[in-house]
Order: C-alpha cells, then sequence, then structure tokens
C-alpha cells in the first residue's frame, strides 16, 4: 500500500498530464468534497431552472415553440439525471443530495431565482443563461474527472442548441410586431445582469470568491477565472445582440480597441450575494415547488419500491 | 367546409393536443426525475400527432386555418377531443389511470388506422402507432406498481380509475357522422376497438389485484363540442397569449 504523499503524488502527475481521474483512483479527499459539491450544484441547477421555463409550456404562442420547449426542459431532466450520477460515482446518493437541495445545504445557479414574466423570457434565457452555461461549461469538458467531463460533453451539445433556439425565438421577436420587439427589449433589460452574475464573484477586489478558484485550477477542475468567462461571454453575446437589433442595458458596454474586449459595467455582486443567501425574487418559491413535487410523490416511490421488493421475493422463492 | 374527413381529423388532432397540455402542466412536478422526462416526452409525442393531424384538418378544409389557428382560434364548443382527456391531472394515480385507459384506446385505433385508405392518416398512424406503444406500456408499470404496491397506492389507483372510468365509454360510442369515412375504409369504426380494449386493460388490471371500477353513468359529449367546465380554463391559459396578439409570428 502506498504512502499518502506517494498516493498523492500519483494523483497530481494525472491532473497535471492532463489525463482523467477515474472513479476508482485515489484522489484527495478535499477534491473529492468540491466536486461534490460541484457537481450536484451543477445537477441541481438543471432541476430548479425547469420551473421558471416550465412555466410557459401551457402558454406557448405556437404548437412548434411549444414542442421547441417541452423538449428542453426534458432535455434538462436528463442532464439532472447525467449529473447525480456523476457525483454518485464520488460516494453520495441522488437521494443525499436531493435533501441538500431541499434543506438549502447545497446551492443552485442564482438565475434560476428571477421570475419569467413574458414569453420573451424564455428566449431570453435560452439566449442569455445558455449561453452564460456554455461559457462556463465547455472548458469542464476537460476537466480532470473523468465522469464529470464526460457528461459535460454530452450536456454541452444539447445546451449548444437550445441557445440557438433561444436567440431564434428572440430573432423571430425582433423581426415581429412592435409590441413583440418591445417585449424582447424588456426581456433583454431584466436578464442581462442577472446572467453577467452567474460567473460569480469577481477576481479581485472585497468581493472575490473564497479562494476556490486557484484551488479549482490546481486540480483540473476549473480552467478560467470567473472575470475571464464573464469577458468572454460579453464579447461573444454584444455582437449578437446587434443582429437582434436590441441594446444592452449599459450606457458603458464599448468595444476597447487596446484590450481587444468589450468594456462592460459588472454586475451587482451585492445582489448576487443577496439572492445566492436565499434572498431572491424568486428562491422562496422555487425551493417551496421543488419540496411539493418530491414530498407529493413521495408515496408514489414507495410504491415503486414496495413493487419492486415483492417482485424480487417471487423471483427468489421461484 | 367541415366534411366528416375534416371533423375527423381534428378530433383525433383534439384528443392529442389536450391530452398533451395536460401533460405538460406535470413538468417539473414529477415524483422522480425519470418521470419528468417520461411524461415531457408523451407530451411531445402527442403534440407532435396533433400538429400533424390539424395540419392535415386545416389543409382539408381548405379555409387557410393553420395548426395554430385551428389550436388557438377556436372556442371549446368547437373542440372535438374526448371528455377523458380535459380531465383534471389529479394525483398521480388518476394520471396514469386517464394514461392507460386513453394509450391503451390510442393504440388498438392506430393499429388499425395503419390500413386506412387515406394516406396520410395512414402514415400519421404508422408513425404513432409505436409512440403509443410506448405510453401504454409506460402507463401498465404504474398501475401495476401503482394497484400492487402499498396501500396507500392501491387505494389511490382504485380511485384514480374511479375517476377516469366513465369517460372511457365516450372512445367507443358510434359516430354518426364518420359513418361514410368507415365505409369507406378511411377512418375506424370505434365501436371495433372496445373488444381489444377491453380485454387489454382487464388484463392490467388482473395482473395488479384491481378489480373493475363499478359501473357509472358513462359521459360523452367532447365529440359534440359538449365539454365538462375544466376545457373552458385549459383553453384560456393555452390561448391567452396567442390571441393577445392577433397575427403575430411567433
Amino acid at each position: 500500500m502506498a504512502g499518502t504523499e506517494e498516493r498523492e503524488a500519483a494523483f497530481y502527475a494525472i491532473v497535471d498530464a492532463d489525463g482523467r481521474i477515474e472513479p476508482r483512483d485515489d484522489m484527495p479527499e478535499a477534491y473529492r468534497k468540491t466536486l461534490i459539491r460541484q457537481i450536484a450544484q451543477h445537477a441541481h441547477s438543471e432541476i430548479i431552472g425547469m420551473q421558471p421555463e416550465g412555466n410557459w409550456i401551457s402558454r406557448a404562442p405556437s404548437l412548434r415553440r411549444k414542442a421547441i420547449l417541452l423538449a428542453k426542459v426534458q432535455d434538462e431532466a436528463g442532464h439532472g439525471l447525467y449529473l447525480y450520477a456523476a457525483a454518485e460515482t464520488l460516494g453520495v446518493s441522488r437521494d443525499q443530495l436531493l435533501e441538500q437541495l431541499h434543506t438549502r445545504k447545497q446551492k443552485y445557479s442564482s438565475i434560476f431565482n428571477y421570475p419569467t414574466l413574458t414569453w420573451a423570457d424564455v428566449g431570453a434565457i435560452g439566449w442569455l443563461v445558455d449561453g452564460a452555461a456554455i461559457t462556463n461549461q465547455v472548458p469542464l469538458t476537460r476537466c480532470s474527472y473523468g465522469p464529470y467531463a464526460r457528461a459535460m460533453v454530452r450536456i454541452c451539445k444539447e445546451e449548444s442548441f437550445h441557445q440557438r433556439q433561444g436567440f431564434e425565438a428572440l430573432l423571430t421577436l425582433t423581426r415581429g410586431t412592435p409590441a413583440q420587439k418591445a417585449m424582447a427589449q424588456d426581456a433583454l433589460d431584466r436578464w442581462w445582469y442577472p446572467s453577467l452574475a452567474m460567473f460569480g464573484p469577481p477576481d479581485t477586489g472585497e468581493q472575490v470568491s473564497g479562494g476556490h478558484t486557484e484551488q479549482s485550477m490546481r486540480w483540473g477542475i476549473k480552467r478560467f477565472s470567473n472575470d475571464e468567462l464573464r469577458q468572454r461571454f460579453v464579447d461573444m453575446t454584444v455582437p449578437q445582440s446587434e443582429v437582434l437589433g436590441l441594446t444592452i442595458p449599459d450606457p458603458d458596454l464599448r468595444w476597447n480597441a487596446e484590450r481587444g474586449h468589450y468594456d462592460f459595467t459588472p454586475p451587482d455582486y451585492d445582489e448576487l450575494f443577496r439572492v445566492i443567501k436565499g434572498d431572491g425574487p424568486c428562491n422562496a418559491q422555487r425551493l417551496a415547488h421543488r419540496v411539493a413535487a418530491h414530498t407529493d410523490g413521495a408515496w408514489v416511490r414507495e410504491a415503486a419500491a414496495a413493487y419492486a421488493a415483492k417482485r424480487r421475493a417471487e423471483t427468489e422463492a421461484a | 367546409m367541415t366534411t366528416p374527413r375534416v371533423a375527423y381529423a381534428l378530433a383525433l388532432g383534439d384528443d392529442a393536443l389536450v391530452l398533451a397540455q395536460r401533460l405538460g402542466e406535470w413538468v417539473a412536478r414529477a415524483p422522480e426525475l425519470e418521470e419528468d422526462v417520461a411524461l415531457a416526452n408523451i407530451a411531445l409525442d402527442l403534440l407532435g400527432q396533433a400538429r400533424t393531424l390539424l395540419r392535415y384538418a386545416g389543409d382539408l378544409e381548405g379555409a387557410g386555418r393553420d395548426e395554430d389557428a385551428l389550436a388557438y382560434w377556436r372556442d371549446d364548443r368547437d373542440f372535438r377531443n374526448a371528455l377523458l382527456v380535459e380531465l383534471p391531472n389529479g394525483d398521480f394515480a388518476v394520471t396514469m389511470a386517464r394514461q392507460l385507459v386513453f394509450a391503451a384506446y390510442q393504440y388498438e385505433l392506430y393499429d388499425r388506422l395503419r390500413a386506412s385508405s387515406d394516406d396520410t392518416l395512414a402514415a400519421v398512424a404508422g408513425k404513432a402507432v409505436k409512440e403509443v406503444h410506448y405510453h401504454r406500456d409506460h402507463a401498465t408499470q404504474w398501475v401495476l406498481r401503482l394497484g400492487d404496491g402499498t396501500d396507500e397506492s392501491r387505494r389511490r389507483m382504485v380511485a384514480g380509475l374511479a375517476t377516469v372510468w366513465p369517460y372511457a365509454d365516450e372512445l367507443f360510442q358510434p359516430d354518426d357522422a364518420t359513418a361514410a369515412l368507415v365505409a369507406d375504409g378511411v377512418a375506424v369504426d370505434p365501436p371495433t376497438l372496445r373488444e381489444p380494449w377491453t380485454s387489454y386493460v382487464e388484463g392490467v388490471l388482473a395482473e395488479a389485484g384491481l378489480e373493475l371500477p363499478e359501473a357509472a353513468a358513462p359521459r360523452s359529449g367532447g365529440r359534440r363540442g359538449l365539454h365538462t367546465e375544466h376545457l373552458g380554463f385549459l383553453l384560456a391559459e393555452m390561448q391567452h397569449l396567442h390571441r393577445s396578439h392577433p397575427g403575430a409570428t411567433w
């Protein structure tokens, strides 16, 4: 049996060579815990994220859009399932993770605590929120933990499809009636800053994130800082807003030729921290909805377990 | 012009559309994530069937109504769906009872409609029968699990079946309006579906250890546009945004 130091050296040798850590490999306990937290939070975000869009399934304004939305929300549930499965390879169960979500011990993305007030919000979520998610997640396809990296390959393909659909839904609105165009602009006005906040706290300054970044980079879980990813998202999104003919709600947004990037006003990080701590517009509603679905479904899960146990007993007796 | 063939395509399309709307209400509310996926999947299949059938009805009618005009600009008195599919979701057992009754019906219907002399209906049925086979299996598995699960699930399954049972009869009632279509081999005569449907559903209930629900007065009217009070609310929600922006493209 190799000593602790040797095992740690073996772990870092894999990470430094850009290899993949697999479930049976030795890994530092802190690495395992960080991954569980991150993958679970990611899975929870997919599950809670079904609500703001699910809110419009019954009211989608055409049958084609209704079908697209149903397919998308179905994909999100599927993403939640892959991610819980990836987390389970680290020695936790889906039930435990859901319990952590329901008791607010684990978090989900801040963005899903904002309400979908109009149909255009569904398009804005596809375009901006999925766009921000992809910016965050594409680097994770090369993350050091194999099961997570592989889940992300599949998820990113579907997300980028959703992002294009969201953009196309908004494009249809901006090419439509004045009321539709106004609806699209209003959605961008409300979703822009919450989307920028999805990248988390800034890298420097008073509100700097709690030091996870450096450690996660060392572990090959994270490859770019919050601000790098946020900048990448802005640079990608501004030209798209021009194609849409919509105005990003930031009077200081402009191209900086020297940096080769857009300058922009950062989101209100105090608001981000309030939302993450549970005090956003829909936190209470989203969690109550999730807990109610789980609680109301308990008798169904118990029935399925009892039925399976009876069939097992029969097979064994036979 | 509402010919019998238009009315027939509308009735089949409305069944699928209204049930898709009901199943969509389950999304993010299901007992397990796997069921969020399954119910959304079934809703999506039904919505696909509805779109094809409504488009076909609109083409046959020749009045320039597309799938959205037919889905969003008809009032409840013009909807032709069976009452069963507009019933509220209730708890998971009510939904599964409704699914079993309806999917078993739709399976027998599409299985026969594949031989329709109308090429479009035959093609719709050919695709749909595979989807509906899966829907029927999904409902069957749940009726077995709930019926033969815990005391609580059995109690709820019995209640769910009792809730939907009076609405099953309408699916098999003879339809004078489509008699000519049946004669021409275009449509399937509803009463001919009753025997295979009964055989399937009774088999599932027997395996689940459930008795047939007690006979209750059968309810009908949906095919004539005489609905329950539930449909008006379902349509108000479904149609509101579309109707608020007449002429808009989405």
